[in-house]
């Protein structure tokens, strides 16, 4: 019988060796994917009970972890939380994290391998481990100013606004309204951070929606200067070019004409700065038919348009311009109306591109990021997304935005010695609903510090009344004037 | 029958176990205090109460090693104090987790350490009672009925006790017990002492198919009456481990006694046909299995072996520390699942230490086997080190995501009286086998021994 028992002992020690291996392979081959599982509770908690770095503004400490009494060690405190809370997010127990928590997530919580050296000293001391922190590259200036400026609009309506530094992509500010404030959510009483939660997603004016960038609104009239960018690139006009004028235009196939919604854009020809200027629906439709769909596709998506990769920090959608809306269609794209549909951050690099000699850079907001002791890890290198249009047709572009807001539709943005490049836009949606109000500028025209793009959603002033320059105009103004000024 | 090529000594190697069982009780009691520091910072208070009545237990069954079987093996009985230890204190912390948080579980630790002292004591029993292990020989068929009343018992209206699914408990008032649990030693004194008998013509061979001698037609008989009970097991305590277990025991026994390779492709067939009926017949066979090959498939049927996979991961090489992971996230972290909530907190480190503990009391029993002068302790100590083989692998192996999970107790670790007293009446046993295969032959010994009272003749 030993011969079956020397058998044995050698089966029961092929057994033994599978489950050595099996062990081998759950607890560290398979570990990395089993701890980054979603509803991984032990990682969750793990996490959660860190103490996290700090999402720094200037100098401000925008989002910090606090000693708390609770069995999760740390509570995470928003500061001037209406302020910042679409771009720090929140980071909650049963909600997880979002925007700035959430893609910085890695530094923050300290387990991103450039802070492999801190951890393994956390590790040797004994200490727990802690996260680095985030610079942002907002101008708490700006911010305030942006975030002020649409709160003061009557009846604090839903808007946006994107300040962006032309010659970086650097973001100085953004702002989406109305805002919310994420302690609640962040609130380890999760009783409490449900309620908010439900409260926040009842809410019919989408707290939680980052106006500036997870959504897109038809830009109207500010598109147009994609159009003009898309005439003067194709060297068959020039800003003296005479292009039709006049109340109407017919639209091939189609009963329909095209009107202009002002009367200052004359009976016949009129150049394209004066179309510009006075933002005339009927010279723009006729540039897009001229142009045809194609050139004008082209153009949008050198800005930006149907692209989702030029933003890393946060989640952004792509705005989107029509690859096949042919005849009359190009007409009303050329004028940002039909199928085209933009976020505030994507008309906040159109003219920023502009304004930046024709290269639009890739927007940012992570400035630096900081080891525990705030040693500097990596600093952001501004990177261009794409030359738009050449520096003449921008000189051209922008020579053109000046007289709009000299003496177009734009006077209430200008600021006093300082010369400013703008353009409106009013975007018409149905006859029962208010009509967006927009504004893209940048500032000073000759050297531009900052390009600003301002969307009010549902400006709440008599129809006749709506208008971008008058409306987001003043929003912008302030905007330009807190980046200038610091 | 040979003794073998492995020549023994006659010693008595006491000192070495005791040497052992200090380090056994170090491990133990270091786990309950460092458990109770990760988890409140401070040192227990009662750590003097509570070390020195586990050494003083310890310390009794190796005293009665030394005056009973003075040659028994001396490896054994410090693993599975280990063991015992290390399951205790795990046990106990995770009690802390389990109070804490107002689960209405528990307290386990003060239990476990009572049937512990209940296990050590029928250790001593065992020890007392069975001078010499052939004499089980004589009770074959009287423990193999046992062992058929033991495992219907639970099956008895007003007795028997369903408790998470599985019909294997008996209640007397307040006390549960799983009578399967003895009913696995006694069907091991069944099968060993009916196979020493039977193994002749069990060993006959018929048709040779692919190089193999399989048993003839009319000798199937017992392999399918084993068979039968098996599945009675899983059909009416729908009780997967045990029925594996039993199954398997019989069919590696059936071999070593016969040495023919063809039972267990018989064996093997019977094994896939039964697991292929249990597969189609039963809800809870099929979620097994699905919870096995697809665990994250669903989140709430497969929370248990998610969990159980977690806390490994989370636990990585060396562990969080004992007292420092969330092992009761967990169901059934005390009992089922304790390899790992040891994993989680010790890491694969501790793991594979505990692993290879179980590997060492298997080969060592196997080793007893081996060494042993008579068919029937060869065939019994080779079947106490496959039910603990067995028990083992299917448990950690479930666990660990290794085969389908199984409900089967972790010996020595888990929480759990019925499944403790067992094992330490099976360590018991082997020592007794081992004292007997290891103490000087019988022909230089006095002629006033016990060899009058033999009833194998030695060769």
């Amino acid at each position: 019988m030993n011969r079956p028992i020397r058998v044995l002992a050698v089966f029961c020690g092929v057994l033994f060796l599978a489950l050595l291996l099996n062990a081998t392979y759950v607890q560290f081959i398979d570990a990395n994917d089993l701890n980054s599982t979603s509803g991984n509770r032990r990682v969750v908690d793990e996490e959660f009970a860190r103490e996290r770095g700090p999402i720094l503004v200037g100098e401000d400490r925008v989002a910090r972890s606090m000693s708390s009494e609770d069995e999760y060690d740390f509570q995470r405190i928003y500061r001037q939380s209406q302020l910042y809370s679409h771009l720090t997010g929140y980071y909650s127990y049963v909600y997880g994290r979002t925007d700035i928590e959430q893609t910085a997530n890695p530094v923050l919580s300290g387990d991103d391998p450039r802070l492999f050296v801190n951890r393994v000293v956390d590790l040797l001391g004994n200490q727990q481990p802690v996260g680095g922190s985030v610079q942002l590259t907002i101008d708490p200036a700006a911010q305030r100013a942006a975030f002020d400026g649409l709160q003061s609009l009557p009846g604090s309506p839903r808007g946006a606004v994107v300040a962006l530094d032309p010659s970086t992509g650097a973001v100085l500010s953004m702002v989406s309204t109305p805002s919310y404030n994420p302690n609640r959510l962040a609130d380890h009483d999760f009783d409490a951070a449900a309620k908010a939660y439900k409260q926040l997603n009842s809410d019919d004016d989408q707290p939680l929606l980052d106006r500036s960038r997870a959504n897109t609104w038809a830009p109207g009239s500010t598109f147009k200067l994609v159009t003009a960018a898309a005439a003067l690139e194709s060297g068959d006009y020039s800003p003296e070019t005479k292009v039709p004028g006049g109340p109407a235009l017919d639209l091939p196939q189609t009963e329909q004409d095209l009107t202009n919604d002002v009367t200052s854009c004359g009976s016949g020809d009129i150049t394209l700065t004066v179309a510009l200027a006075f933002s005339c629906n009927v010279s723009f439709g006729d540039i897009g038919l001229k142009l045809g769909n194609d050139a004008l596709l082209e153009q949008a998506e050198a800005f930006g348009f149907n692209d989702d990769t030029y933003f890393d920090d946060l989640r952004t959608v792509p705005s989107t311009y029509p690859k096949d809306a042919d005849g009359p269609f190009t007409a009303f794209s050329a004028i940002g109306q039909g199928d085209v549909a933009a976020t505030p951050l994507q008309m906040a690099m159109v003219a920023a591109g502009i304004a930046n000699d024709g290269d639009v850079m890739k927007p940012y907001v992570v400035d630096e990021v900081l080891s525990p002791d705030v040693e500097l890890i990596e600093r952001t290198e501004p990177e261009q997304f794409s030359e738009a249009v050449s520096s003449g047709v921008a000189a051209q572009l922008t020579e053109m935005m000046v007289t709009v807001v000299e003496d177009g539709t734009a006077d209430d943005a200008a600021i006093p010695v300082v010369s400013v490049a703008g353009k409106t836009g009013t975007a018409e949606r149905t006859e029962d609903l208010p009509p967006y109000a927009w504004f893209v500028s940048f500032a000073p025209a000759d050297d531009p510090k900052v390009a600003v793009a301002v969307f009010v959603e549902n400006p709440d002033v008599p129809r006749d009344q709506i208008s971008g320059g008058g409306l987001a105009g003043p929003v912008a103004k302030s905007v330009m004037e807190a980046v200038i000024g610091s | 029958m040979s003794t073998g090529s492995v020549q023994t000594v006659p010693r008595k190697r006491r000192g070495t176990e005791l040497m052992l069982l200090l380090a056994a009780l170090v491990v133990g009691v270091g786990a309950y205090v460092a458990a109770e520091v990760g988890y409140n910072g401070k040192i227990p208070d009662n750590v003097g109460t509570v070390a020195g009545g586990f050494a003083a237990l310890a310390l009794g069954a190796h005293v009665t090693v030394r005056l009973l079987a003075p040659y028994a093996d001396p490896v054994l009985l410090s693993l599975v104090v280990m063991l015992n230890g290390v399951g205790l204190a795990m046990i106990n912390r995770l009690d802390l987790d389990l109070t804490s948080g107002g689960s209405p579980a528990g307290p386990f630790a003060a239990q476990q350490l009572v049937w512990t002292a209940v296990g050590i004591g029928g250790f001593v029993a065992v020890l007392v009672i069975i001078r010499d292990h052939r004499r089980l020989q004589a009770y074959t068929y009287t423990l193999g009925l046992a062992a058929i009343v033991l495992l219907v018992l639970p099956l008895v209206p007003f007795l028997g006790k369903n408790i998470n699914g599985a019909q294997i408990w008996i209640g007397v008032g307040p006390l549960s017990f799983q009578p399967g649990e003895v009913a696995k030693i006694f069907l091991v004194v069944f099968f060993a002492g009916y196979l020493v008998v039977k193994r002749d013509a069990l060993a006959l061979a018929g048709r040779r198919i692919l190089g193999v001698d399989l048993p003839r037609g009319r000798d199937l008989g017992p392999i399918l009456v084993a068979w039968l009970v098996s599945l009675g097991v899983l059909v009416f305590q729908r009780d997967l481990g045990s029925s594996l277990l039993f199954f398997g025991l019989f069919v590696v026994l059936l071999y070593v006694a016969t040495e023919r390779v063809g039972w267990i492709v018989v064996g093997s067939m019977l094994f896939g046909a039964g697991a292929w009926f249990g597969y189609l017949s039963f809800s809870h066979v099929q979620a097994r299995v699905t919870g096995w090959l697809d665990p994250f498939s669903d989140a709430d049927a497969f929370f248990q072996i998610q969990q159980s996979l977690y806390g490994l991961a989370f636990g990585g090489l060396l562990g969080t520390g004992l007292g420092q992971g969330d092992p009761t996230l967990t169901p059934f972290s005390y009992s089922d699942f304790i390899v790992p909530s040891l994993g989680e907190e010790l890491g694969l480190a501790g793991l594979m230490a505990i692993v290879v503990a179980y590997a060492l009391i298997v080969e060592r029993a196997l080793r007893v086997a081996l060494l042993c002068r008579d068919a029937f302790g060869k065939l019994l100590a080779t079947g106490l080190a496959v039910t603990f083989a067995l028990q083992v692998f299917v448990v950690v192996g479930g666990v660990t995501r290794l085969i389908p999970l199984t409900g089967l107790t972790t010996p020595f670790l888990s929480y759990g009286g019925s499944s403790l007293v067992a094992n330490w009446a099976i360590v018991a046993v082997l020592l007794r086998i081992s004292h007997s295969t290891r103490r000087p032959s019988p022909s230089v010994a006095p002629l006033a021994s016990d060899d009058a009272t033999q009833v194998v003749k030695l060769r």
